[in-house]
């Protein structure tokens, strides 16, 4: 090889690189660098420059009721919709997998409100919501029971938004555990069932634990969406009412488009990227040794 | 394979084996009803909202309501045109660096990878005070380049491709660069050729996800030259408008029709693809 073709041959994997990585850098790796360093400053305002505070942003922003509830909104949110998504969708999948008559017909109906954009169904589900005259409060009068302010009132608030997080994400995992469920060997059940293990027995010994890998990429993914999508925020209560939904993305794009107070904003989405980190390093970091399969 | 039918259940249990299957049914049910529900009102007057009447009249008025109320058709064609230009830059862009870490050696490769892969945890939403600043120094606020821009280079499409890459035999590889075939020409003929499958299933992903994107592009934009359909339901629907609920579900279901109409014609096509992007 000439000393020419080495070269062009070493330049090569950087030319094919280059795009995505100037792209990369330019939204994700510089954005986040600089988001660090604008969260030790003030917001500059009009001719008044951008003055170096320190952590203050962080101080005022552990004065902050808003953030605070943001914070704590967005702890049960997470908590609430992840382990019911990933059990429903677990449940879906077994369905889905199993020779149940009107299985294509059952897939669809799951994995539907997934395709379908979050606006979308998240207006739909407005109505439902709708005190006396929706959905719920319809089914609920055959009950006996009055009408309930689902939206406009503080303690049922965020756990509408749950309800409508939890049936739009479920059946999209429902595809993870199905493409798993699939690998697993039909072997294994004749086997279990030869040797008199009950389905339960089976499920949890045998079935379970092999879907362990992917239990753990449903669980980051969905710890990661419920930190990041907020269009039913935006669309069904705007964080409303004094808060009570407010999820902490909300609560930076309001501060930073609404107030803007783009300091204060860059001190919120540490918050949040710490979090987002700390949720991929369960990935890589405590469970990955845990999790045993061939 | 089914968990739900191991073989060798006795008779006995018959019964449970009813309740379970109702169970499965009734889940079923309850996941649908709220689409169902959209559609009803959708096609019927108003009146109907609440009262159920298999011999309700059908109507299309409310879709023609909502289609005359708000621009629609220009929002289609931003979408349309926003996705179009997404997916041909993500092919393009991940195709290349998916190349460079399936077939080449070089210095920090591994640590430029683990880089890139940072990107599936902060998507450019997360980070959109800072993008919005970059895009106001770009001058293309309001444009669909500043929509579309932060999604170009996916560290899920690179990944998605190394991988498929990764898989092709080197014999291949090495006989087409015996033929004469450069980095380029052997990449165009023998890799993307293969990988035809993935390109199909990372393509779906990402127009559905583009499709219904909401967040960065209601950052970005300001007018109704440049909103995608998301927008302009969310600006259509704000409650403050009092647009009657049989409106709003036909915008609704209107606004996701076409996905919704691809989804029912190739659904086994659609399930695959996301489970093969969805296997690592």
């Amino acid at each position: 090889m000439s000393k020419l073709s080495r070269l062009q041959s070493q330049a090569t994997p950087w030319l094919l690189l280059l795009p995505a990585a100037v792209l990369l850098a330019t939204f994700t790796h510089i954005p986040a660098v600089t988001t660090f360093i604008n969260s030790f400053y003030t917001t500059p305002r009009g001719a008044r420059p951008a003055r170096f505070v320190g952590v203050e942003q962080y101080q005022s922003m552990l004065a902050d009721p808003v953030f605070l509830a943001a914070l704590k909104n967005n702890a049960i949110y997470a908590l609430g919709t992840v382990p019911l998504a990933i059990g429903l969708s677990l449940l879906m999948a077994i369905i889905v997998n199993s020779s149940i008559r009107g299985r294509a017909l059952l897939r669809m109906s799951f994995f539907l409100p997934t395709v379908l954009p979050m606006i979308a169904v998240a207006n739909i589900w407005l109505f439902f919501y709708t005190p006396g005259y929706g959905l719920f409060d319809q089914i609920l009068a055959n009950f006996g029971f009055s009408s309930t302010n689902w939206l406009g009132s503080p303690n049922t608030a965020l756990p509408s938004l749950m309800l409508l997080g939890i049936w739009k994400e479920a059946g999209f995992f429902m595809i993870f555990y199905l493409a798993a469920l699939q690998q697993i060997s039909p072997s294994l059940a004749e086997a279990a069932a030869l040797e008199g293990a009950s389905r339960w027995y089976y499920f949890r010994r045998i079935v379970f634990p092999l879907l362990m890998p992917t239990t753990l990429f449903v669980l980051v993914n969905a710890l990661i969406n419920s930190f990041r999508l907020i269009d039913h925020v935006i669309v069904m209560t705007r964080g409303g009412p004094d808060n009570a939904s407010t999820l902490l993305l909300y609560y930076i794009y309001n501060t930073a488009f609404r107030f803007w107070d783009t300091a204060y904003a860059s001190a919120l989405t540490m918050v949040l990227l710490a979090a987002l980190a700390a949720f991929s390093f369960i990935q890589f970091g405590i469970l990955d040794r845990k999790v045993h399969y061939k | 394979m089914s968990t739900i039918a191991l073989p060798h259940q006795e008779r006995g249990a018959s019964f449970w084996r009813l309740v379970e299957l109702v169970g499965c049914y009734v889940l079923g049910l309850l996941w649908i009803m709220p689409l169902l529900y959209a559609v009803w009102m959708a096609i019927h007057p108003p009146e109907y909202e609440v009262r159920f009447d298999l011999f309700a009249p059908l109507t299309l008025d409310n879709f023609i309501a909502a289609w005359s109320a708000a621009p629609f058709a220009r929002y289609f064609f931003n979408t349309f045109v926003l996705i179009s230009v997404i997916l041909v830059a993500q092919f393009v862009i991940c195709t290349l660096a998916a190349y460079a870490f399936a077939r080449y050696e070089f210095k920090g490769k591994t640590v430029i990878f683990m880089l890139i892969l940072l990107q599936l945890m902060v998507m450019p939403e997360v980070l959109l005070v800072e993008n919005y600043r970059t895009m106001v120094r770009l001058g293309l606020v309001d444009t669909v380049l500043a929509m579309g821009l932060p999604y170009m280079a996916s560290a899920f499409g690179i990944f998605l491709l190394r991988q498929a890459f990764l898989t092709v035999p080197k014999e291949l590889d090495d006989a087409a660069r015996v033929e004469g075939a450069g980095s380029v020409g052997v990449l165009l003929r023998v890799y993307v050729p293969l990988a035809r499958p993935v390109y199909v299933a990372y393509g779906l992903v990402s127009v559905s996800y583009h499709w219904n994107n909401l967040l960065w592009p209601l950052v970005i934009t300001n007018s109704v030259s440049t909103r995608p359909l998301t927008v302009g339901l969310q600006v259509f629907a704000s409650p403050d408008q009092g647009v009657q609920w049989s409106i709003i579900s036909a915008a609704a279901l209107m606004t996701s029709a076409p996905l919704l109409i691809a989804f029912l014609l190739f659904q086994r096509q659609f399930v695959q693809s996301f489970m093969r992007a969805g296997i690592k």
